[in-house]
């Protein structure tokens, strides 16, 4: 497996921020070199980006009012 | 008339209990347009949704006892929410599923950038081969198991742990789930910039 192999499997939990120490080293020290893995480092972390606000539709504002009315009637 | 008169102590029990309640009922409707947001990704359209906002609140104005303050109320409340849609529709829908060809995760910017029409272009020129409908239709092709966990993570921003809980599944199932769903996510994204 080489570098960028292994970078591209190090890829989705590093822009989560879970991997160890060690390994956010390697992913790191890989970047600084690679410009082809961070060229595809950036695209992850704005695709994430992308998504979220592609996927956000906000809630239709009648929808509120009726979930009020669920409320517990005060006595 | 025999009704006897409460005691000061359960008029006070009485008058706290309601305090609370109005508290979490005002929490719980903050929050709303935060769990619409997921709930509206988890299903198919926006009636869906809809109702399944108003089945969750309705269940957790009923249940709010069980709810521990200080606890993510947001996680609970898209745990009622995800339980009843997995209760309800789901079953319906859960045909065979077969699971899409996956790639590596590297296979969006690959293909995308090959359609970019310059040589080595910046990484702003291939996002850009998107668009934001595409996101949409590629997210509900994903089968509704990893889908959920990437709308949990991904759209709602819940850690790994909160996911696990929404769901009840364990830490280990959400991630090979999320790895799985966001590749899927990918390869029908570019199917849908870059057909074949």
């Amino acid at each position: 497996m080489d570098l960028c192999d292994q970078c591209e499997e190090l890829m989705q939990p590093y822009v989560d921020g879970v991997l160890s120490d060690a390994e956010v080293r390697m992913a790191k020290e890989h970047l600084d070199r690679c410009t082809w893995c961070a060229k595809r480092y950036r695209f992850e972390v704005e695709l994430r980006h992308f998504v979220r606000v592609a996927a956000a539709e906000p809630m239709p504002p009648e929808l509120k009012a009726k979930l009020a009315a669920l409320r517990t009637p005060l006595h | 008339m025999s009704e006897s008169t409460p005691t000061t102590a359960e008029t006070r029990r009485l008058a706290e209990e309601s305090r609370d309640r109005v508290r979490f009922e005002e929490e719980a409707l903050e929050l709303s347009d935060q769990v619409y947001r997921v709930a509206r990704r988890l299903v198919g359209s926006r009636e869906e949704a809809e109702d399944l906002m108003q089945d969750a609140y309705a269940r957790a104005f009923r249940s709010w006892r069980q709810y521990q303050p200080g606890t993510n109320l947001r996680a609970w409340l898209l745990r009622i929410l995800t339980n009843l849609n997995i209760d309800h529709g789901r079953r319906r829908q859960r045909a065979p599923e077969m699971l899409p060809m996956e790639e590596g995760d590297y296979f969006l910017y690959n293909r995308l950038e090959a359609a970019v029409p310059e040589e080595n272009p910046a990484e702003e020129r291939v996002i850009e081969r998107l668009s934001q409908d595409s996101v949409v239709d590629a997210l509900a092709d994903v089968p509704h198991d990893f889908r959920d966990v990437v709308v949990l993570v991904d759209i709602g921003d819940f850690s790994y742990a909160d996911a696990a809980q929404i769901l009840d599944i364990p830490v280990g199932t959400v991630m090979s789930r999320l790895h799985r769903g966001r590749r899927i996510l990918k390869r029908n994204l570019a199917e849908k910039a870059v057909p074949t």
